[in-house]
């Protein structure tokens, strides 16, 4: 117990008096994985509205994929990232291995499937006869999906939540791609397990504490968002 | 507005993406031009701190930017003989020297040394505590069936480990007794504290670590228990992609005075005693004497 209570203390003390290296390694958490989410935002959205606006031969195998890579797992990621980007691997000429951007890599491949995945449920969900019934109002087809996808803001904001609290939080991918390098690659979850390893528990309680409060915060104001949206 | 706001954030997303994917790369590039050198090493000159207190020094001094992969011994190897890495500081001799036989490395060079320990509760329940011989202290650890906690990640802490069960003719291999974690050296000694289990641990993480640790040290000063870390570059000529000056320049550094002298006092302050010995210019075989 004593050890939670001092992580809670030393947690409040790197937070209020700015900790430049707690600080360098918060901001560079959230710009890697919201960048990802960015990326991942992008590509999913395009992809599950695609996928649940065409209908195809095979589109069933192809949204099991999907519904698959939900779950992929971090750290097969990792591994395949790396393999793609050592000096010796198809893309190494690029040099990106051991970078924060080979991080944004690795995230954006873990949340596209989810965030692909929520947008292809959502839309899938509106009544099929609303397609139509937009449509025959004169509706182009592009005005078409993006009234869509208004009218699926909601669960679309859940995909933003999922995709996002699964980038932050994920260690396997960020650890193998990008090093845990001090002051560059060192992300939240990686600092956690290099402290605890090192046996300071009070840092890694710390840096967890502030984990969770900066996916608590997110989320409360994507909640705050939703909640404000909803129809009366 | 319908269509005109769905290509206007179309294009906003577009734009913020191509800001933050050109922007990216444009950091590393700053990074590149800086010229990076990536250093495989093992666990325990990170989780002992010591790099910590090196490398912003070698950066100031040089520019360089190091790119530091802490990971066991043998993965360090490994990624050497990949040219995955430009320089490693490891402590596995054996390996080592096939390492450089193989012509994956050149310039292997003396950098310092430490011992390795046996520790364990401090109750001692397989009562190794006074035996002189390592051999022996394994023996009786096997013998009594107290728990003993596995590195098993091919580190150079690790090959120990397996050269004193080989050397008396141990078998340790599936025994219910014999845990394997496949971790670092900081992870390892948390467990084995947690359990109430044996293991053997380099002095430098173990000193480091010891403030949260339950466990003592049990038993010390074979000869076998001498660890030695050496510098390598890896082999240009084998690799053309590797920074082969950038290689050399941290190498020669670790083994510049200036550094040696920071190696001899490093953890003198924090522990009482200092966690590495700096042994540039010796030799292998006047070692611990």
């Amino acid at each position: 117990m004593d050890l939670i209570f001092e992580g809670i203390i030393k947690a409040f003390w790197l937070l209020v008096t700015f900790d430049p290296e707690v600080m360098s390694i918060m901001f560079l958490s959230l710009k890697i994985s919201g960048s990802a989410t960015l990326v991942s935002l992008f590509i999913g959205l395009s992809a599950g509205s695609a996928l649940a606006l065409t209908q195809f031969p095979g589109k069933k195998i192809v949204v099991g994929a999907v519904n698959t890579g939900m779950g992929l797992p971090p750290v097969v990621v990792g591994l395949f990232v790396s393999i793609f980007l050592w000096r010796s691997g198809p893309l190494g000429f690029l040099e990106l291995l051991y970078t924060p951007t080979a991080i944004i890599i690795a995230q954006s491949i873990i949340a596209t499937p989810i965030v692909t995945g929520i947008t292809l449920a959502s839309l899938q969900q509106l009544p099929k006869k609303m397609r139509l019934q937009i449509l025959a109002l004169g509706a182009s087809r592009a005005q078409m999906v993006w009234m869509l996808v208004k009218e699926a803001k909601l669960p679309l904001l859940a995909a933003v939540m999922a995709g996002f609290g699964g980038v932050i939080s994920e260690i396997g991918a960020s650890i193998m791609v990008g090093g845990n390098i001090k002051g560059y690659s060192r992300v939240l979850t990686t600092a956690t397990v290099m402290e605890t390893s090192k046996g300071n528990f009070d840092i890694a309680i710390a840096l967890s504490i502030i984990l969770l409060f900066l996916a608590y915060l997110i989320n409360l104001v994507l909640t705050y968002v939703q909640q404000r949206e909803r129809p009366r | 507005m319908k269509i005109k706001g769905f290509l206007k954030t179309v294009f906003v997303v577009t734009a913020v993406l191509i800001a933050f994917l050109g922007a990216q790369p444009a950091v590393d590039e700053a990074f590149a031009q800086q010229k990076n050198i990536i250093l495989a090493t093992t666990t325990s000159t990170q989780d002992s701190g010591l790099l910590d207190v090196l490398i912003p020094v070698f950066e100031k001094k040089t520019g360089y930017f190091v790119k530091t992969i802490a990971v066991g011994s043998g993965q360090a190897m490994a990624m050497g003989q990949k040219g995955e890495a430009d320089v490693l500081l490891v402590h596995s001799p054996a390996a080592e020297k096939k390492f450089v036989a193989d012509g994956f490395g050149i310039n292997r060079r003396l950098v310092m040394h430490n011992d390795f320990i046996v520790v364990g509760p401090g109750q001692d329940p397989a009562k190794i505590k006074g035996i002189k011989s390592s051999v022996d202290v394994f023996k009786k650890i096997a013998s009594t069936g107290n728990l003993f906690i596995s590195r098993a990640d091919k580190s150079g802490t690790d090959v120990k480990e397996k050269d004193i069960w080989k050397a008396g003719a141990i078998k340790y291999e599936g025994q219910k007794w014999y845990h394997e974690t496949g971790l670092g050296m900081g992870q390892t000694l948390n467990i084995a504290s947690e359990k109430k289990a044996y293991t053997l641990a380099d002095r430098g993480t173990y000193l480091a670590l010891k403030k949260r640790l339950d466990l003592d040290i049990l038993a010390e000063g074979d000869a076998i228990l001498l660890n030695i870390y050496h510098v390598i570059e890896v082999n240009p000529a084998k690799f053309p992609k590797v920074n082969a000056p950038g290689g050399k320049a941290f190498a020669d550094f670790m083994v510049s005075k200036e550094t040696q002298d920071m190696i001899k006092t490093f953890g003198v302050d924090k522990f009482g005693s200092p966690l590495f010995f700096p042994d540039a210019g010796k030799k292998v075989e006047d070692l611990g004497k």
